[in-house]
């Protein structure tokens, strides 16, 4: 799946909520249940400080394409890094470097991105398309 | 009675919704919010007398001086100094530690010792660090214990001759401890050494006696005592300013300019560079009426009552453990609940329409100590009430059933 198909499906997924309770608790649940990074990658070098909650990320090149893998002290950081790495995770290189992240505004998550919140997550998403840009020199 | 809901009116804020429920705000402890007197203070400043003071011979100007220098003299009155020239206005807390780290850096020498306290916020550890640094003077820490309280036995045997200054805030802002500071300031002194007390979670709840306290230095901001933000004050014994050189150079704080000499302005206004926040400045005063005119007891005794409450209510969720217990304390309650990251439960209080503060709180080393990422941390003020601390209580719950 493309990565703008992807976010058009989470927009119809979040369309189905009634109230802010129900999106919560969904980026909770799958905070919860998702086994998302080795433990043996969360180390200091994979590790984004936020102020608030700490970000691990660890980024892998699987024929052309790149898999991340995350994780977060926080479980609605975690939430939410679930969803970016469903968006953005087993794609090519070049995509991931053009793909926005408008969506999350979309859902209604978009104060978890803002700069102020400390959560890790704006340097996340920095530092998903940091490693695009360096998978994406090494295809070249 | 406590008039709580007269005095709930005086603040505009309070009438808001947040995230379509009612503000329930208890961020006390970063900054208190604003009455209407002060708001109206600001206002007619800039509506009537703004101009530069201290130097315009014109109507406007003089009125300003005026209304400046007694913002000055109420805070000297509030305050108790001896003088109105002990009072140095400056932006901030963080602004008053460091003019003084940077002037009792130049009489430091190599070997000499500095005393800090586990319980410091950022900003009364990182200038005395810079300080160390350029002097190479000896940083000790006061330990703390499992209630959050200093350990007053390892503090006299850290004194010594070669301890030269003290600097220990008088209530922690993480875990709201108020530290025996008329005892630490008298084993200082005994020693010979100087002490600087940062004041800036306490002057929301209490009345320091400088004098009585015969403390050295005192600082505070006025954005947590129901002022403006960027103004503060710095307290210093006469003989101490004298002592310090300059902090920064610029108009106001100088006699006489020529290129080969220049000479210095008398206290205060050798440490006030530059034009200050004159606005600011006497909404700091009048922030100080209004808070006087409630009266610090009647605060003092409706928060204890609020604070009772408070830990009352949230002791009764399971799993929610409170960090700093001492029985010295003020109205801020820091916990977690067991296996919940605080981050995750501040996210949903806010959702709720509740303001609390979650982190480390700008003083890691304490987290450090519990071993914990960081707490949540509910900040009590007098214009708060019980049916928010319902609020709050029922908020927690909540948010620890959507979490487990």
């Amino acid at each position: 799946m493309t990565i703008k198909s992807i976010q058009e499906d989470l927009i119809d997924e979040f369309s189905m909520f009634e109230d802010w309770e129900e999106r919560y608790q969904y980026m909770i649940d799958l905070g919860k249940t998702l086994p998302l990074i080795d433990e043996q990658y969360k180390t200091q070098d994979n590790i984004i400080k936020g102020c608030q909650s700490k970000v691990w990320v660890h980024a892998e090149m699987e024929d052309d394409k790149v898999v991340f893998t995350a994780d977060s002290d926080a479980i609605i950081t975690k939430g939410i890094i679930a969803i970016l790495i469903r968006v953005f995770s087993n794609q090519h290189p070049k995509d991931i470097i053009a793909a926005d992240t408008d969506f999350i505004d979309t859902i209604g998550l978009k104060e978890h991105l803002s700069p102020t919140r400390a959560n890790g997550l704006v340097s996340m998403i920095k530092q998903l398309k940091m490693y695009a840009i360096a998978y994406q020199t090494q295809l070249n | 009675m406590f008039p709580v809901e007269e005095i709930r009116k005086d603040f505009p804020i309070l009438q808001r919704q947040v995230n379509g429920k009612p503000l329930v705000y208890f961020d006390n402890a970063a900054t208190s919010q604003t009455p209407q007197q002060v708001i109206d203070a600001i206002v007619d400043y800039y509506s009537n007398y703004n101009a530069n003071i201290h130097r315009g011979v014109h109507t406007l100007s003089q009125e300003a001086t005026d209304k400046y220098e007694q913002a000055r003299l109420k805070i000297q009155q509030h305050f108790n100094a001896k003088a109105s020239h002990e009072i140095i206005m400056t932006s901030g807390t963080t602004h008053g530690i460091n003019l003084v780290a940077s002037g009792f850096g130049a009489l430091l020498k190599k070997g000499d010792e500095v005393i800090v306290s586990a319980l410091e916020h950022h900003s009364n550890i990182v200038p005395w660090q810079m300080m160390c640094e350029r002097s190479g003077a000896v940083l000790k820490v006061i330990p703390m214990n499992d209630e959050g309280a200093l350990v007053m036995s390892a503090y006299d045997a850290l004194l010594s001759e070669k301890t030269k200054l003290v600097f220990v805030n008088h209530i922690s802002n993480a875990l709201g401890t108020i530290n025996p500071i008329k005892d630490i300031i008298e084993k200082a002194h005994a020693v010979g050494a100087a002490v600087l007390i940062d004041g800036a979670q306490a002057c929301p709840h209490v009345k320091p006696d400088v004098q009585a306290l015969d403390v050295d230095f005192y600082v505070a901001s006025a954005h947590k005592m129901c002022g403006p933000t960027g103004v503060g004050m710095l307290y210093g014994k006469e003989e101490w300013l004298n002592k310090l050189p300059p902090y920064q150079g610029g108009g106001e704080m100088i006699a006489e300019v020529s290129f080969e000499k220049t000479t210095y302005a008398d206290l205060p206004h050798k440490f006030e560079a530059g034009t200050p926040n004159i606005c600011g400045g006497i909404a700091f005063g009048a922030a100080i009426d209004y808070m006087n005119a409630i009266g610090f007891e009647n605060i003092a005794t409706y928060e204890h009552e609020l604070l009772d409450y408070a830990t009352a209510q949230l002791l009764e969720i399971d799993g929610l453990k409170i960090f700093g217990t001492s029985k010295q304390k003020t109205a801020v309650i820091s916990f977690n609940l067991d296996g919940i990251h605080p981050y995750d439960v501040g996210t949903l209080l806010d959702k709720m329409g509740i303001a609390v503060r979650t982190g480390h709180h700008c003083a890691q080393p304490i987290m450090d100590y519990f071993k914990i990422p960081g707490t949540i941390r509910a900040s009590i003020a007098f214009y708060n009430t019980k049916k928010e601390i319902d609020a709050l209580a029922a908020a927690v719950k909540k948010a620890q059933l959507m979490l487990s």
